[in-house]
């Protein structure tokens, strides 16, 4: 790990300042990720400042009837959140799908959303990796690609978004709160905070430099049945191959989205209005363009009888 | 990790480290002075800023009990308690446990006094070589906590309902623990002893 300079925040607006000014610098919270990848020598920030202290870690009802849930709230505190287990069955459901009990103790609302790729060529320093270092060429692409994306890539990334959390405030239509240095707020639907690789993969949210979320803002609560089944090489503890977040209307009616196909959570509202027709039809329109591999299209057919699954299941 | 700073360790008493840092109180640009508890005993250190807690726990206090595996949060040997709840101390810096409450597996029992957990892998044989085990034991106290205190997991059938001890709950809230050896049937054994569950 490369050396740095360490600094306790004690307001999200000077915290924003503190990175504003220096583009080696970054926020740590829970550090799951962040300390993963600096070991690494993947991550080389030559300065951290501590949000930990911020308080940020309530979750508070709306005056809209939808909840508020702090930045540094932790993962397992979200999970166990009686409103989220009542109202938000699916977010509760993909937070306990990630991770092991351990992370989730430490792993933060805010540091979820902005985790980086498990891509393996990502994390192997000795391959090229436009994300990790821009210019410098895809591994992924030509190489092995069984767990990489499938829609929503581009010549230059094919990785994943490895979240379990952000699918599911995908399907809710959650909102990031942030603030930046100078005070000013912003509210950026989680459909636009991450961004697709296109051209330039190293750059992954609508984050700017020094820009801190504070909180991520749920909806009231969608009424129908929350699931989300997650399809992976091991029964706990490993990132999905397939996930699928839905919210069910007894007329079969509903949400869904898609984790492990894309740089990002992925939904296509136009593609619910034919969950009464069936998984096939669905996923025909969200994964439209999709962009397989040999070895990675067993994803479609993943992703589809999942789906049908899914709606099985809560037929009725 | 190699520390570039000169390290001094003290296991000072309350009254003696009165001045508690509210702020951060940088030695030279890369260390800093932190305190906290580990298992009852007030530490205070000065750390490179890059050294993780389990190292801290490790090489600076010399409680060897914490194992260092992967060191990348994927094994579990580094297992230990923060204000209640189990961490992978190997992903977090020392740095940031200011006023923090430790407990290592040193901190749950010892050899003439073990907590019930300890007496329940012997009992059970929950073990081989020994090595993931102290990660397996503070894990497994906190998973009994966390069923006690209804955090759900991905094989809790009803959120709404009250959480209940079962083999199905014991195996997924402990596959952040990894045993080489696989004593994992005994593992759960134990756990189940001493949740009060017939084996």
């Amino acid at each position: 790990m490369r050396q740095f300079t360490y600094e306790r925040a004690t307001s999200a607006a000077s915290a924003a300042a503190a990175v504003a000014d220096n583009g080696n610098a970054k926020f740590i919270a829970g550090g799951t990720n962040l300390l993963d990848l600096m070991k690494l020598e993947i991550e080389t920030p030559t300065h951290l400042i501590d949000v930990n202290g911020l308080g940020l870690d309530k979750i508070e009802a709306t005056e809209k009837g939808g909840l508020k849930i702090g930045a540094l709230v932790r993962n397992t505190d979200l999970a166990a959140d009686e409103r989220v287990r009542r109202d938000y069955g699916v977010l509760t459901r993909a937070l306990v799908a990630g991770a092991s009990g351990q992370l989730r103790n430490k792993a933060t609302t805010a540091g979820n959303l902005l985790q980086r790729t498990r891509c393996p060529y990502f994390y192997d320093t000795n391959q090229p990796c436009n994300k990790r270092q821009p210019g410098s060429g895809c591994s992924a692409i030509g190489g092995v690609t069984r767990q990489l994306g499938i829609v929503g890539v581009s010549d230059q990334c094919i990785a994943t978004h490895p979240s379990d959390m952000a699918v599911a405030m995908r399907a809710l239509d959650a909102t990031v709160e942030t603030v930046k240095s100078d005070g000013v707020t912003r509210s950026i639907p989680i459909a636009d905070f991450h961004r697709l690789p296109g051209d330039t993969p190293h750059i992954e949210t609508a984050l700017d430099q020094g820009e801190i979320i504070t909180a991520v803002t749920l909806p009231p609560p969608v009424a129908g049945r929350h699931v989300y089944r997650k399809v992976r090489d091991r029964a706990s503890y490993a990132f999905a191959l397939v996930s699928v977040a839905a919210i069910v209307r007894p007329d079969g009616t509903g949400r869904v989205a898609l984790g492990g196909v894309a740089h990002k959570p992925w939904r296509v509202e136009a593609a619910e209005a034919d969950m009464p027709n069936g998984a096939a039809t669905v996923m025909r329109k969200l994964l439209d363009g999709a962009r397989t591999t040999e070895e990675n299209e067993f994803k479609v057919t993943l992703a589809e009888r999942t789906l049908a699954g899914i709606l099985e299941e809560t037929k009725g | 990790m190699v520390g570039t700073a000169a390290v001094s360790v003290a296991a000072a008493n309350a009254g003696a480290s009165a001045q508690a840092q509210s702020t951060t109180a940088t030695i030279d640009r890369h260390s800093t002075q932190v305190s906290f508890t580990v298992n009852g005993t007030r530490r205070e250190l000065t750390v490179d800023n890059r050294t993780t807690l389990l190292d801290a726990l490790r090489e600076q206090l010399a409680l060897t009990g914490t194992k260092k595996g992967c060191d990348h949060g994927q094994c579990g040997a580094c297992t230990v308690m923060v204000d209640g709840r189990r961490i992978n101390s190997c992903l977090s810096l020392a740095v940031m446990h200011e006023g923090d409450e430790i407990t290592t597996i040193e901190g749950l029992g010892t050899t003439s006094d073990m907590h019930p957990m300890q007496a329940a892998f012997v009992r059970h044989d929950g073990f081989q070589c020994g090595y993931c085990t102290p990660g397996q034991i503070c894990s497994s106290v906190a998973v009994l906590e966390e069923i006690a205190a209804g955090i759900p997991s991905h094989v809790t059938e009803d959120l709404a309902a009250q959480m209940q001890v079962t083999d199905a709950e014991i195996r997924e809230r402990m596959s952040g623990n990894i045993c080489r050896c696989g004593a994992y049937a005994n593992i759960i054994a134990a756990i189940n002893d001493v949740a009060g569950r017939p084996a």
